[in-house]
């Protein structure tokens, strides 16, 4: 019989399917035998839950799926899971994210490995279902890496590498992956799908080692410590987040040996920044359009680029600072606010501002508030902000921040 | 796992429980604290292989400093109002991992437990979850201490009407600023939770029975629920020696009835027992009140009501001490029509 012979080839064999970023994310649960996965009704991050759901229910993936009762135990429950032992994942979009708070800073500081999606969302009230990026900014202090993907492929390769990285002893921190509402979530692409014989390659087993809850090794897991202990335990988390650099760019290097997908830099994205002047730097889906805007601008002889970076933390200071030193003006644009902070800017722009500070050569930095609520940002937007930055690039005066697509 | 549990037999007496501690040396909990006794029960009956999880409050803050901690089986804090999303992620974990042979198959205990703030205020939407999950074994233990303790005691859901906490001060406008009666929860999850396999109140004054309960609810499967009622010398302002004998009032005063609902069966123990057989009369709620500083601003009339509200929940509930629905409602409801 030639069966298995057909079973074991099947096996091997990459796929290709038109999935949603959501739905890339669902098969990247199921490729990496997640064990225990929570679930919790918001928009957009939701659509993920409803395909692992069906990959439950057709027998496709073998885990605990929990239907929780509320975001702060979603995070709860995985959170314990991840203490025995147990491979999760997560996730959840705008207020449920913000919910679920509590248990969010604790995750970090637990150094369990917990996988989540955010689906990003505006904070209503008002009310609003668009992308924001707000939501899983928030936690950007506490101990969580944040990367943001761009497309469904994109999003189920960076999970498989955020199990990886998140699950390396060295690191031992929980990852959140950031997929701009509907804009990723929703839209569907072309995936590769690899074989799951090639990820079990990729992605050891989580193995816990002493720090594991269970009758055989009967420790006590977060005691009080107080001022006695606090300070040296936190920094033991930073310097897990210091090394979840390097550990970031081993998981880039396998994951290329291994599937044949080549990121370059794992930590933002360079496009025609090479002779670039002027340059915006941004996160998530917003690159289409931007993109879009700067082949047309190159058309017409303009000397622009874009940075779109990934990992947001940990942030590749020197890779990016090295980066952005090289052109005139930079553009930050933030799907984000943060009001009241210096410059009244968004939180990637004082972010990159603060990179940029100790360069020897230091551009401009022009913050650009846009996109917010899920408002499409245009490719008309783009060349206004291009020509603030040209504009700035060229000594003239200009304002640190700047909202652009708003209505008058 | 683990459709499997550990058979855990009743201990035959305070002669044939054993002598091994899983809550030893190291706590830092007042003098004459019940709830530290019921920790150490509670995980004596349990024995070793169990995974306990405590919400913050007293039993986390006072019994695990750091490099004294007091818990010989593995133990993990978890967030106020987690107890019962802590369970329920602690063995969904174990269950999965077994499952799929990551670990070795053995039925191992899993109990979350919490103070009265935890567990009814703050959590007790996830332990209301937690027990609707019938797939997974664990145990959920409310030690009611009847104040947020650890903060400075507050009142709680569960605070006893009229009691002197840190928020509730008896003051020359206002003698009794805690108005609100305290919740049933027991009762409340039995009732609300049909599929839910155990349900009992217990108190650390009878110890063997309370080991018992904590038996039989790790040992029947599924999540289970127990209420354990804690003096507090601290909360409740008592000489630490009465710890023990306040325990009691509160049972023989009917304050507190002792009874468990398994698989649908509802039992009244102890001296709860009694007291429904008419065997044994219910000792007026003064001599348990008195006792207390916290209720030394009360006065006659104060403790009077008390009293009625005590007598009407002997008297007047459907099921007395568990369902507070008057006997009386058919028969009004026939009037109606
Ligand atoms: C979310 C949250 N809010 C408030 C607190 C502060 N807090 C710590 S312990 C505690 C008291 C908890 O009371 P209870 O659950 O009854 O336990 P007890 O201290 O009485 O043993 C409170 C309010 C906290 N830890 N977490
Ligand atoms: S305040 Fe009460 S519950 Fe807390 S340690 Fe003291 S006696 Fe025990
Ligand atoms: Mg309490």
């Amino acid at each position: 019989m030639d069966v298995p012979e057909t079973v074991v080839l099947e096996q091997e064999q990459e796929e290709e399917a038109l999935i949603s970023g959501s739905e890339a994310i669902a098969v990247a649960c199921k490729l990496a035998d997640v064990d225990v996965i929570t679930a919790y009704p918001i928009r957009p991050y939701d659509t993920v839950m409803q395909y692992v759901a069906k990959l439950v229910a057709n027998g496709e993936l073998d885990c605990e799926y929990i239907v929780a009762e509320s975001e702060h135990s979603q995070f709860e429950i995985v959170k314990h899971a991840a203490a025995v032992g147990a491979r999760v994942f997560c996730g959840s979009s705008g207020v449920g994210w913000m919910y679920a708070f509590e248990a969010l800073t604790v995750t970090p500081a637990l150094r369990l490995p917990v996988v989540a999606m955010v689906g990003n969302r505006a904070l209503d009230d008002p009310g609003a279902f668009g992308v924001e990026h707000n939501d899983a900014l928030a936690v950007r202090d506490l101990g969580w890496m944040l990367v943001w993907v761009d497309t469904a492929q994109e999003a189920l390769d960076t999970a498989l590498i955020a199990w990886r990285v998140a699950e390396d002893r060295r690191v031992f921190l929980p990852c959140a992956i950031g997929c701009d509402g509907a804009f990723l979530t929703h839209s569907q692409s072309l995936v590769r799908i690899p074989p799951k014989s090639k990820v079990q390659k990729f992605l050891p087993r989580y193995d816990r080692g002493d720090l594991l809850l269970h009758p055989d090794n009967p420790i006590t897991i977060a005691p009080q410590v107080n001022e006695d202990w606090l300070m040296e335990i936190r920094k033991q988390t930073d310097e897990a987040m210091r090394r979840a650099k390097g550990v970031i760019e081993e998981a880039y290097r396998d994951f290329e040996n291994t599937f044949g997908r080549v990121y370059g830099n794992p930590f933002f994205e360079e496009y025609q920044t090479e002779d670039a002047e002027v340059v915006l730097v941004g996160m998530g889906t917003l690159s289409m359009p931007v993109k879009v805007a700067v082949r047309q601008m190159r058309q017409k002889g303009k000397k622009v680029g874009f940075v779109r970076i990934r990992w947001f933390r940990p942030m590749a200071t020197q890779e990016l600072q090295a980066c952005l030193s090289r052109f005139k003006a930079v553009g930050v644009i933030d799907r984000d606010f943060s009001l009241g902070s210096p410059y009244m800017s968004g939180v990637l722009a004082n972010d990159i501002r603060s990179v940029l500070y100790s360069a020897s050569a230091r551009p401009a930095v022009v913050g650009f508030i846009c996109g917010l609520g899920g408002r499409e940002v245009t490719v008309p937007d783009v060349r206004q902000m291009v020509e603030i930055l040209e504009k700035a690039a060229s000594g003239e005066p200009v304002e640190p921040t700047y909202w652009i697509g708003l209505r008058e | 796992m683990s459709t499997q549990t550990q058979v855990l037999e009743p201990f035959k007496g305070v002669k044939k429980v054993p002598l091994e501690e899983y809550f030893t040396a190291g706590h830092r909990t007042c003098q004459g604290c019940e709830s530290a006794l019921v920790m150490k029960l509670m995980v004596k009956a349990a024995g070793p292989r169990t995974i306990v999880l405590g919400s913050t409050g007293c039993m986390y803050v006072a019994n695990t400093t750091y490099y004294s901690t007091s818990w010989v089986v593995p133990w993990m804090h978890t967030q106020l109002g987690s107890s019962g999303s802590a369970a329920l992620g602690t063995a969904a974990g174990l269950k999965a991992l077994m499952r799929k042979g990551k670990i070795k198959e053995e039925p191992i205990n899993v109990i979350a437990f919490c103070g009265d703030g935890g567990g009814a205020d703050m959590g007790l939407s996830a332990i209301s979850a937690a027990l609707t999950h019938s797939e997974y074994n664990f145990l959920i233990l409310l030690y009611d201490n009847e104040s947020y303790a650890n903060t400075d005691i507050q009142v709680s859901g569960l605070t006893p009407w009229g009691a002197h906490t840190t928020f509730s001060p008896p003051g020359s406008m206002r003698r009794i600023l805690h108005r609100r009666w305290k919740k049933n929860v027991a009762g409340m999850l039995a009732a609300g939770h049909p599929e839910c396999r155990y349900v009992a109140t217990v108190c650390a004054s009878y110890a063997v029975d309370m080991m018992n309960k904590v038996r039989k609810a790790l040992s029947i499967g599924g999540p289970t629920f127990i209420h354990s009622i804690d003096p507090c010398p601290k909360g409740w302002d008592y000489d630490p020696m009465l710890s023990h004998e306040l325990g009691e009032l509160a049972v023989l005063t009917g304050v507190w009835p002792l009874y468990e609902v398994e698989n649908g069966v509802l039992k009244l123990y102890g001296k709860t027992k009694a007291i429904a057989e008419g065997r044994q009369k219910r000792l007026p709620v003064r001599e348990y009140l008195l006792r207390q500083g916290r209720f030394a601003h009360f006065t006659d009339e104060d403790i009077e009501y008390f009293q009625s509200k005590i007598d009407e929940m002997w008297e007047k509930w459907l099921i007395p001490g568990v369902i507070p629905f008057r006997k009386e409602l058919e028969k009004e409801l026939e009037k109606e029509e």
